[in-house]
C-alpha cells in the first residue's frame, strides 16, 4: 500500500539539536546520572554525555529519543518539552502556596526522662516556669488558624507533652472551637511514660494521634534515655499496646534517634521496630543541637559513620523484603518519591525553599516563635537567630513576614546556592540553613564540609547505584515512593 | 457479528433522502406517533399511518415505504433505532439491548492511522452531523452511556460543540465518550468552548503511541501530530475534562510501550484512564498486517511492567482486547473484558477452556485473518 509513508518520512530535515538546563554526576566509575531541574533523570555512560554535550549524539542511538522525552533536549521534531518542563517545575513547587501547615505547641519543657541527647527538656516542678499558659495558648491557636493552609496539624511537643494533658486539651477543644475551614489534625509527641486510659480514652473521643521513641532494644534504649526507674524502653512498650488498642493500630508511630551506641547494632534496632510490628523506621541522624553538641555526643560521631549505619540498616530491610517481610526505611522513601514523582513530599528537613516557617512552625512554652523545632533548640545554646518573634506582642504578618524568617529562607534555596545549584542531586535535596547556621553560623555553610551535604549525596548516590544494579531493589525502591 | 447496515429491497417510497425511525412490534401505536415509527409488518397485522414498514417476509399487499429485511437483521428489536434511505440504504443506528452504541459522526480524518479500524473517506459527510443531531433526541433519557466516534468527530469545529451541547441538554445522565485524537484541543479557545458546554459526564479518549515524536507521527502517519495532541490532553487537563489515553499494542509501539507508559506518568499522570488495547485486525490493520501483527503472547511480560508502572501512579488503567491465556497473571486486575457486540467469540483452542466466562475472547475479524499461536484452553 503506497498510501502510508514511511517512518523516515516523518523526520524532519534535521537541524541541530538544543541542550536544556541538566546536571550530572558520577555515580562510579562507567556510570553517570543526568537530571534536570525537574528531577527527570537518565543513566548513561561518559560516551553519550560527551556526545550529547558536544551535539554530536546520533540519533539512532536509544539515549537520543530517552534524553528527549525526558527534556534534556529538544530539536525540530518536537517542542512540547518546554510546556511540560514548565507544568513539572509548578508541580514541583506547587505546595508552597499551602503554607505552613504543621504547628508544632510545645506545652512543658518539663520531663521526666533526661536523655543526654536531648536538646529540650528540664527536670523540674517549676509548671509556672516551664509550661507553657493558657494566654500562649490561646493566641497560638489564632495564628494557627491564620495560615492559608488547609490542612492544619497540631503537634504537642516537650519536654514530655503529657505533663501538661490539661493544656492539650484546652488547646484541641479551642482549635475546634475556632476552626471555620481547616481540616484539623492533632498529634502528641510523647514517651508514654506517664500515659494513662484516661488520656488515651481523650485521643480516641478527638482523633489525636500518638508519636512515641522508641530508639531500639531494651539495653540501647535505656541507655540512650534514662529515668528514674531505668524501666523507659517498658514504659514505652506498653505504652505503644495500649495506645495501640484504644486507638487504632495506625495511630500510634515511633522515631527513633541515632546515637554512638546505635551504630553498631542497626539490624538489632530494626529488629525492635519488627518486633513491635512497625511497618519501616526512620534511621535518623544525630541533631547536633543542644545538649548533644554541649556534651560532645556530636562530636564522638560524623556522617560518614552514621552513612555506614544507614548501609547496614537499608541493606538489611532490603533483605527482609527480599525474605518477604514488608518493612521501609521512611528516608529512603521520602526521597524516592521526590525521584519517581515530581512532587514535594512535605518533609520539612529536605525541602527547598527551605521548610522552616512555611511548612512547620514553632510555638514555645514562653511564647516565642521559632521558624523550626532545630531552631528553637538553638535559642536554647543562646543563639536565637530563628525566634521570630513572640505571640504575646507579635501579629501573624511581624513573625511570618519577619527578616528572621525570609532572610534564611532566600539565603538557603538551593537552587541558587553555589554547588547546590549545579548538583545532579539538587531536585531531590534541601535546604537547612538551621543546621548550616548552628554549625557554620551561615545560612548556606560551606557544602564540602557539610554533614548535611555529605550524608543526602551519598544516600542519593547509594539509592541510585542500588536500583541501577538490582531489579529488585529497583521495584522495591518503586514501591516506598508511595 | 451483527451486520449493521446494507442495501436492501424497497418499494413504494414515499420519501426522499434519509430518516430516521424507531423499530415497533406494537400495531397500537398512538396515530399521531405513527409516523415516527417503522413497524415490523406482515401478511397480517398491516395498520394504517406509519412512517415506514419492514418485513421479513414477501409482503402481498400494496404498503407505502416498504423494505424488506434479511434475516441477517432479526436482531431489531422494540425501540432500536434504524436509518432509512430512499434508495434502499438501512443502518441501525442504536441498538437498546446492546450495552454500548457508539454514533459514527463523520468518516474524515486528519491522521491515516496504520492499524484504522475506520479507514477514513475524503467526501464531505456532514449530514451524520446533522442525523446525529437527530438521533440524539430520540435515545431513551435512562441510557447509561454511548461514545462518539468517527473519524475525527472535532473536525467540525463549532458544529461538534452544538451536538456536544444538545447532547448534554438532551441526555444530561449519559455518560459520553468521545473518540478523539485531541489534536484540535491544542488550540485553547476549542477547548474552552467545550469546557464551557459543561457536560457532567464526557470522557475524551485520545490515542498516543509512543513517547517519541516521530514514531507517534508515524504511527499516525501525520506530521505535528504529537505535539498537538499531547498540547491537546494538557489543555483539556487544564480545563477538568476527562481524558482517556488510547495505546494500542502492535510491533510499531511495543518496543517502546514501557518508555511510553513512563513518559505518561511522568508527563500526563492527571489523565483520568489509560486503555491498552490489542490490535483489532480491520480497516487498515489487515493491508499492514506484516508491519503490525506482534503475539501479545510474545509480549506478555512487557505488557506485564507497563500495568505495573502505571498501576504504580495509580493511574487507573485497563487492558483490553487480550485473550486470558496471552496475559500474565499479574495483570488480571486491570483486565477488561470487551463491552462490543462483535468480540467475545471463541477460536477451536478454545474448547473446554474453564475461564471463557472471563475471557475478552476474539474480535470476528481477528478468528478471520490473524489471531496468536499460543491460545490454550485453561484446565
Amino acid at each position: 500500500m503506497s498510501k502510508f509513508q514511511e517512518i523516515e518520512f516523518y523526520k524532519k530535515p534535521e537541524t541541530k539539536y538544543e541542550l536544556l538546563p541538566f546536571r550530572f554526576i558520577n555515580l562510579s566509575e562507567d556510570q553517570l546520572l543526568l537530571t534536570n531541574l525537574v528531577g527527570e533523570y537518565y543513566l548513561t555512560d561518559r560516551e553519550v554525555l560527551d556526545d550529547l554535550v558536544r551535539h554530536r549524539l546520533d540519533r539512532e542511538n536509544s539515549a537520543y529519543s530517552s534524553l528527549r522525552s525526558r527534556h534534556f533536549l529538544y530539536d525540530e521534531q518536537t517542542s512540547i518539552a518546554k510546556d511540560l518542563l514548565k507544568i513539572k517545575y509548578r508541580t514541583r513547587f506547587n505546595k508552597l502556596d499551602e503554607f505552613t501547615s504543621l504547628h508544632m505547641f510545645v506545652v512543658s519543657l518539663r520531663c521526666e526522662h533526661s536523655c543526654p541527647y536531648c536538646q529540650v527538656s528540664r527536670q523540674s516542678d517549676d509548671k509556672i516556669k516551664y509550661d507553657m499558659s493558657k494566654e500562649i495558648a490561646s493566641k497560638s491557636v489564632d495564628l494557627a488558624l491564620r495560615s492559608p493552609s488547609k490542612n492544619i496539624k497540631i503537634e504537642f511537643q516537650g519536654g514530655e507533652s503529657l505533663l501538661n494533658f490539661d493544656l492539650i486539651k484546652y488547646i484541641v477543644e479551642e482549635a475546634k472551637l475556632r476552626n471555620t475551614d481547616k481540616n484539623l489534625g492533632f498529634v502528641i509527641a510523647t514517651n508514654l511514660a506517664v500515659v494513662t486510659q484516661e488520656i488515651l480514652d481523650y485521643c480516641l473521643i478527638h482523633d489525636i494521634h500518638i508519636s512515641t521513641s522508641l530508639d531500639g532494644p531494651r539495653d540501647l534504649h535505656n541507655k540512650n534515655r534514662p529515668r528514674p526507674g531505668r524501666n523507659s524502653y517498658e514504659k514505652t512498650v506498653e505504652g505503644i499496646k495500649l495506645a495501640r488498642e484504644t486507638l487504632g493500630f495506625d495511630k500510634v508511630n515511633a522515631i527513633m534517634t541515632t546515637t554512638e551506641s546505635s551504630l553498631a547494632i542497626p539490624e538489632k534496632i530494626i529488629d525492635e521496630y519488627l518486633l513491635h510490628n512497625f511497618s519501616g523506621i526512620f534511621l535518623r541522624p544525630l541533631s547536633p543541637y543542644g545538649f548533644a553538641i554541649k556534651t560532645k555526643k556530636f562530636n564522638e560521631y560524623n556522617a560518614a559513620r552514621w552513612f555506614e549505619f544507614y548501609k547496614l540498616g537499608l541493606e538489611y530491610i532490603i533483605k527482609l523484603n527480599k525474605e518477604g517481610v514488608i518493612f521501609r526505611e521512611f528516608y529512603t522513601s521520602t526521597i524516592l518519591k521526590k525521584i519517581f514523582t515530581f512532587s514535594d513530599t512535605g518533609y520539612v528537613d529536605l525541602m527547598s525553599p527551605a521548610g522552616i516557617g512555611i511548612a512547620a512552625v514553632v510555638y514555645n512554652y514562653d511564647g516565642s516563635v521559632f521558624a523550626s523545632d532545630e531552631g528553637r533548640m538553638l535559642a536554647e545554646m543562646g543563639e536565637d537567630k530563628f525566634k521570630l518573634g513572640n505571640v504575646l506582642s507579635d501579629t501573624y504578618k511581624d513573625i511570618f513576614l519577619s527578616d528572621a524568617l525570609l532572610d534564611p529562607l532566600e539565603e538557603s534555596f538551593a537552587s541558587s546556592v553555589p554547588m547546590c545549584s549545579e548538583c545532579a542531586f539538587e531536585s531531590y535535596c534541601g535546604s537547612d540553613p538551621v543546621y548550616h547556621y548552628a554549625t557554620t553560623k551561615d545560612f548556606v555553610g560551606r557544602k564540602p564540609e557539610s554533614d548535611f551535604c555529605y550524608r543526602n549525596m551519598n544516600v542519593f548516590k547509594y539509592i541510585f547505584n542500588r536500583m541501577n544494579s538490582d531489579m529488585y531493589v529497583e521495584k522495591l525502591f518503586m514501591s516506598w515512593s508511595k | 457479528m451483527l451486520k449493521l447496515y446494507g442495501k436492501i429491497d424497497f418499494k413504494n417510497i414515499a420519501f426522499k433522502g434519509w430518516k430516521l425511525f424507531y423499530v415497533t412490534f406494537n400495531p397500537n401505536i398512538p396515530d399521531i406517533l405513527k409516523s415516527q415509527f417503522a413497524f415490523i409488518v406482515d401478511n397480517h397485522n398491516y395498520k394504517k399511518g406509519f412512517g415506514s414498514y419492514l418485513s421479513f417476509e414477501k409482503v402481498k399487499k400494496d404498503i407505502p415505504n416498504l423494505f424488506t429485511l434479511k434475516n441477517e437483521f432479526q436482531y431489531l428489536s422494540e425501540g432500536d433505532v434504524i436509518r432509512l434511505d430512499d434508495n434502499g440504504g438501512y443502518a441501525c443506528i442504536f441498538r437498546l439491548s446492546s450495552r454500548y452504541n457508539t454514533l459514527l459522526l463523520t468518516e474524515q480524518c486528519n491522521h491515516y492511522c496504520l492499524m484504522c479500524s475506520q479507514p477514513p473517506k475524503k467526501q464531505d459527510d456532514s449530514w451524520l452531523l446533522d442525523q446525529s443531531m437527530k438521533i440524539i433526541e430520540m435515545i431513551p433519557k435512562n441510557t447509561e452511556s454511548m461514545g462518539f466516534s468517527g473519524g475525527e468527530p472535532t473536525l467540525y469545529g463549532e458544529g461538534f460543540v452544538n451536538l456536544l451541547r444538545r447532547t448534554k441538554l438532551t441526555l444530561p445522565n449519559t455518560g459520553l465518550d468521545v473518540l478523539t485524537n485531541g489534536r484540535a484541543f491544542a488550540q485553547e479557545s476549542f477547548t474552552k468552548s467545550i469546557a464551557d458546554v459543561a457536560h457532567p459526564n464526557c470522557t475524551f479518549g485520545i490515542p498516543l503511541y509512543s513517547h517519541d515524536p516521530v514514531r507517534h507521527n508515524y504511527v499516525v502517519q501525520a506530521e505535528n501530530a504529537f505535539d498537538e495532541t499531547i498540547k491537546g490532553i494538557l489543555n483539556l487537563k487544564a480545563y477538568n475534562q476527562r481524558v482517556e489515553i488510547r495505546v494500542v499494542i502492535h510491533k510499531q509501539t511495543i518496543d517502546h510501550l514501557i518508555e511510553t507508559c513512563r513518559y505518561i506518568t511522568k508527563n500526563l499522570i492527571f489523565v483520568d484512564h489509560v486503555a491498552l488495547m490489542g490490535l483489532e485486525i480491520t480497516g487498515f490493520t489487515r493491508a499492514n498486517l506484516d508491519k503490525l501483527w506482534v503475539d501479545p503472547y510474545e509480549y506478555k511480560n512487557i505488557l506485564s511492567e507497563a500495568v505495573r508502572i502505571l498501576n504504580h501512579y495509580n493511574i487507573s488503567t485497563s487492558v483490553y482486547n487480550h485473550q486470558l491465556c496471552t496475559v500474565n497473571n499479574d495483570v488480571l486486575p486491570n483486565y477488561q473484558k470487551s463491552i462490543s457486540d462483535w468480540k467475545n467469540e471463541f477460536v477451536g483452542e478454545c474448547d473446554g477452556c474453564q475461564k471463557k466466562s472471563e475471557c475478552g475472547g476474539f474480535f470476528s475479524s481477528s478468528i478471520k485473518y490473524r489471531y496468536s499461536d499460543n491460545i490454550k484452553a485453561f484446565a
